[in-house]
């Protein structure tokens, strides 16, 4: 079914202030709720090779197995939606892809990137992240932070060690603490959340939550969500005011209505005698 | 890397650099940092040091650990506390500030990586880590350190630190060499320009509308001295005046017509949010682009007229 009319989407990637190219790749399909952003690493240009066979196989693999396998169908083995698995499998091919592309051609050697990927269905969205690029959720004037960052310094959060205040000040925000393409194999997390109208998500890079405070993002969205592409420039616009230090990139995704999936007479049914 | 510069009565007696883990300060003659003196407890502090940050810890100490004048148990060190123990002062300084290294070197994510996957990866202790660690370029893989608590990531920490800093030899870091940046565009000079704005706001009066794109045109530095304001000066609410204090502020009607007003380092600029017609200012019917304002610019907007002028912050 098409989701289209009911969520929308906009997004923004820019190379910041500082870097001389744009490692980040983003990817979008409002058609069947998809929405894939990653942030390349490694030398020359290999960074943005990682994140671009990240978000081009992704793309196109998620949207020819959502053709076959409805992806709001619960999934036998473990009773999670199908989307959560859906995601995880696309997840490992990218990983396999890049990890093999690195291997084999010295000039990729070492290439990785963090990832973050969303894909809605059923009044749904399903999320799945490796690595500090992060998904927030706008919803009854709250802003939250739905991934926790694989990151050295959310491990030191979590740990107690330090407050996030002090995270905030830290030098050692660049460090990853998963990558896809990295290791022959990798874990995302995935989650599933309900999606209701009026709900708005941000899928974002580092360059962003580094460089915005999470109160501007807050006002940016709550401000700005009559138009989305104008959030999406904003956002970035904030990131480069204050010094655009990364690579910054950012989808936004709005509910505009229920989008519940229409299952045929035939799987009410067979969902019925399951 | 960081040190810690010991002084007593503001006589410099020694610098201490970090290159430990964990350093420990007493009277006692085991202490990395040893202080003879009575008020010193034998095992007084501690300082854990993971790559560029540092935590100091008082380890129960009878006259207790100040920092910048506060006492204190547990404490994330910046660059130039103040550390006092007893009447010595430890001055706490990072390497980033010594050498003026631009923030942007050592910025590029990287992966912390299992120093085991590489086998070859040489096991190269913080301790040897060239001097200059903040140039690390990329990235470092630890699959691991979500298993493996506290010494494990501190392992991996030091391995990040080991590949990051040297040549990356073989597996341990990955790709290019070590260069910060990778690229022809050298970071500095790029630098410069974007900070620029934001840092040096110098009051330049409304140079009057200007070009009206998005970016490089600047009406005024907000930097605090200047307030934008609106004032409606036609409808029902004429008279009332609006701050525009936040980053970003809506005027008019939701469904109607709404525009946004952003404060930027540059200035304010509006911008059309939604509606079938676009902002009219001075006369002129503004596109979808940003619109930089000048003092008294007159806004016409959902059938409401409104000037935009510059007021000395209060």
């Amino acid at each position: 079914m098409d989701l289209s009319k009911s969520i929308e989407m906009a997004s923004a990637t820019h190379t910041g202030m500082v870097r001389a190219h744009n490692e980040d790749s983003i990817g979008t399909d409002a058609t069947i709720g998809l929405a894939v952003l990653a942030d390349g690493m490694g030398g020359y240009n290999a960074g943005e090779v990682a994140s671009g066979i990240a978000v081009a196989l992704i793309t196109k693999e998620t949207r020819e197995t959502v053709l076959r396998i409805p992806p709001y169908e619960p999934d036998a083995e473990t009773g999670e939606p199908m989307a959560n698995r859906i995601l995880r499998n696309v997840i490992t091919r990218a990983n396999s892809s890049i990890y093999q592309a690195a291997n084999s051609q010295p000039q990729y050697a070492g290439m990785g990137t963090t990832l973050v990927v969303a894909l809605l269905c059923d009044n749904h969205i399903s999320v799945a992240h490796i690595g500090d690029s992060r998904l927030y959720r706008l919803r009854g004037g709250q802003l939250e932070q739905l991934t926790r960052d694989h990151s050295l310094l959310q491990e030191q959060i979590d740990s107690g060690m330090i407050t996030k205040e002090m995270a905030r000040r830290s030098q050692n925000k660049n460090l990853v603490t998963r990558a896809v393409g990295i290791e022959p194999d990798v874990e995302a997390d995935v989650n599933n959340f309900e999606a209701a109208e009026g709900d708005m998500f941000l899928l974002c890079s580092d360059g962003l939550n580094d460089m915005v405070e999470d109160e501007d993002i807050h006002l940016t969205l709550s401000t700005l969500s009559a138009n989305l592409p104008l959030a999406a420039s904003q956002l970035v616009q904030m990131a480069n005011d204050n010094g655009g230090r990364d690579n910054i990139s950012v989808i936004l995704i709005r509910v505009k209505r229920s989008f519940a999936a229409e299952r045929g007479l035939l799987s009410r049914l067979k969902a019925w005698f399951r | 890397m960081a040190k810690l510069i010991l002084s007593l009565d503001g006589m410099v007696i020694r610098e201490y650099p970090l290159t430990k883990e964990r350093t420990t300060l007493g009277r006692k003659p085991h202490n990395d940092i040893v202080i003879d003196n009575l008020a010193i407890s034998g095992e007084h502090a501690m300082i854990m040091t993971i790559l560029n940050d540092s935590f100091l810890e008082d380890l129960g100490s009878t006259n207790g650990t100040l920092v910048n004048g506060q006492p204190i148990k547990k404490h994330f060190l910046q660059n130039s506390d103040v550390v006092e123990l007893g009447k010595y002062k430890l001055k706490y300084v990072t390497e980033a500030s010594a050498a003026q290294a631009s923030p942007a070197d050592f910025e590029k994510t990287m992966v912390l990586r299992a120093p085991a996957g590489g086998g070859s990866a040489p096991a190269k202790p913080a301790e040897q880590a060239p001097p200059a660690p903040k140039t690390f370029s990329d990235t470092v893989v630890n699959p691991d350190l979500m298993q493996t608590q506290g010494p494990g990531l501190r392992e991996a920490a030091r391995q990040a630190v080991a590949a990051g800093g040297a040549p990356a030899p073989a597996a341990a870091a990955p790709p290019e060499p070590t260069t910060p940046t990778p690229a022809p565009a050298a970071p500095a000079p790029a630098a410069a320009p974007a900070i620029a704005p934001v840092a040096a706001a110098a009051p330049a009066i409304a140079a009057g509308v200007a070009a009206a794109t998005t970016t490089t045109t600047g009406v005024m530095p907000a930097a605090g001295q200047i307030q934008g304001t609106i004032q409606i000066l036609s409808g029902p609410s004429a008279g009332k005046e609006l701050p525009l204090s936040k980053p970003l502020t809506t005027l008019g009607k939701p469904g109607v017509q709404v525009a946004v007003i952003a404060k930027r380092p540059q200035g304010y600029f509006i911008t059309h949010v939604e509606g079938a017609t676009f902002p009219v200012v001075n006369g002129k019917q503004l596109d979808a682009q940003a619109h930089a304002l000048g003092d008294h610019d007159v806004i016409e907007l959902a059938g409401v007229k409104m000037e935009f002028y510059l007021k000395p912050a209060s």
